[in-house]
């Protein structure tokens, strides 16, 4: 496994989820688009179908299971869910310890 | 993905959760059992993990096969659950967090993995099960009835963040049942509480199956955040 397996996976996320979004919140597949806080197009709950379709997409990938919105994730000061960058290397570290 | 609904019923190998398995399997749904222990089952359209409800990795794999199988989930029964009657002052604190861990957590956590799998179809339903032990605030039970009183208010507040998803999410309240959760209680206790019910007599499996019918209907979205006792208790 390297990172941009990793990135792949997110990337075909956001275009899963895409496909259930409104033309004008639909996301660009690009590593620096914005998934969280200001400047993002997603509301909280479109974040949250993101977070299950990556976790599933993951799974099925890599055949590891893994939370993303654990402890960590949710304490750190710099939100592992900005973008699409920071969200696959969060993602990658958490594969790399299961 | 199957044209038949599917219903996962935790606590599936005996006594309540054991009949609900059944029930759904005469009526032609797809129905999956989990437990500790194994089941032996032969019929069609059925399967069975043996999955500790507290084990985040391991309900997480199951969620992940049941995608994977089925494509879809329509029904979640958190039935699972363990009881510890016992005065506080005896109660070992081990005991006390397996209730909880058993009783809350495992609710909790197999309504989250639910969810996500229930929301791709905008369609769910969480049945939860509490107790009379909560009304009744029921000496010998603190713990169990506390933990039970938790899964009541994570019923509501579920209901209200799971609404959007289309998913409702109720709870049952059974009077005594003849099952192996209270097979040590004596029987002038138990008839004591059955005294206690507006309608006095001992719950039966039907009446379990015959309100699960109802909120599971599709006409029953509309109907969520409710705690329901059987017997006429309130």
């Amino acid at each position: 496994m390297i990172f941009d397996d990793v990135m792949k996976v997110v990337l075909e996320s956001v275009a899963e989820l895409n496909l259930q979004l409104d033309a004008s919140q639909q996301l660009e597949l690009t590593p620096n688009t914005q998934l969280f806080g200001r400047g993002s197009r997603l509301d909280s709950l479109g974040l949250v179908n993101l977070i299950v379709l990556v976790e599933e997409k993951a799974a099925d990938t890599f055949g590891k299971s893994v939370t993303i919105a654990d402890e960590r994730a949710m304490s750190q000061k710099s939100s592992p869910f900005r973008t699409v960058r920071t969200l696959s290397e969060y993602l990658f570290g958490l594969l790399k310890e299961v | 993905m199957p044209e038949q609904p599917v219903i996962l019923i935790t606590g599936a190998s005996k006594g309540i959760g054991r009949a609900i398995y059944e029930h759904y399997l005469a009526a032609g749904w797809n129905v999956i059992g989990c437990s500790r222990s194994e089941i032996d089952e032969s019929a069609k359209n059925q399967s069975h993990y043996s999955v500790d409800i507290t084990d985040e990795v391991a309900v997480r794999e199951m969620f992940s096969l049941i995608r994977k199988e089925f494509g879809r989930l329509d029904v979640l029964v958190n039935n699972a659950g363990i009881a510890a009657m016992n005065h506080s002052l005896l109660m070992p604190l081990s005991t006390a967090r397996n209730v909880m861990d058993t009783n809350f957590t495992g609710t909790f956590l197999l309504s989250r993995e639910a969810a996500k799998l229930m929301q791709k179809r905008k369609f769910g339903r969480i049945i939860n099960f509490s107790t009379v032990a909560v009304p009744f605030h029921l000496e010998g039970e603190a713990v169990y009835a506390a933990s039970k009183a938790a899964v009541e208010e994570l019923t509501r507040i579920l209901a209200c963040e799971f609404a959007h998803l289309g998913i409702t999410v109720n709870a049952i309240g059974p009077t005594p049942i003849n099952t192996d959760l209270i097979r040590g209680v004596p029987q002038e206790k138990i008839q004591a509480l059955i005294n206690r019910q507006a309608i006095k007599r001992p719950g039966k499996f039907e009446d379990i199956f015959n309100l699960i019918d109802f909120l599971v209907k599709p006409e029953s979205d509309f109907i969520t955040g409710q705690v329901i006792y059987l017997g006429g208790v309130s």
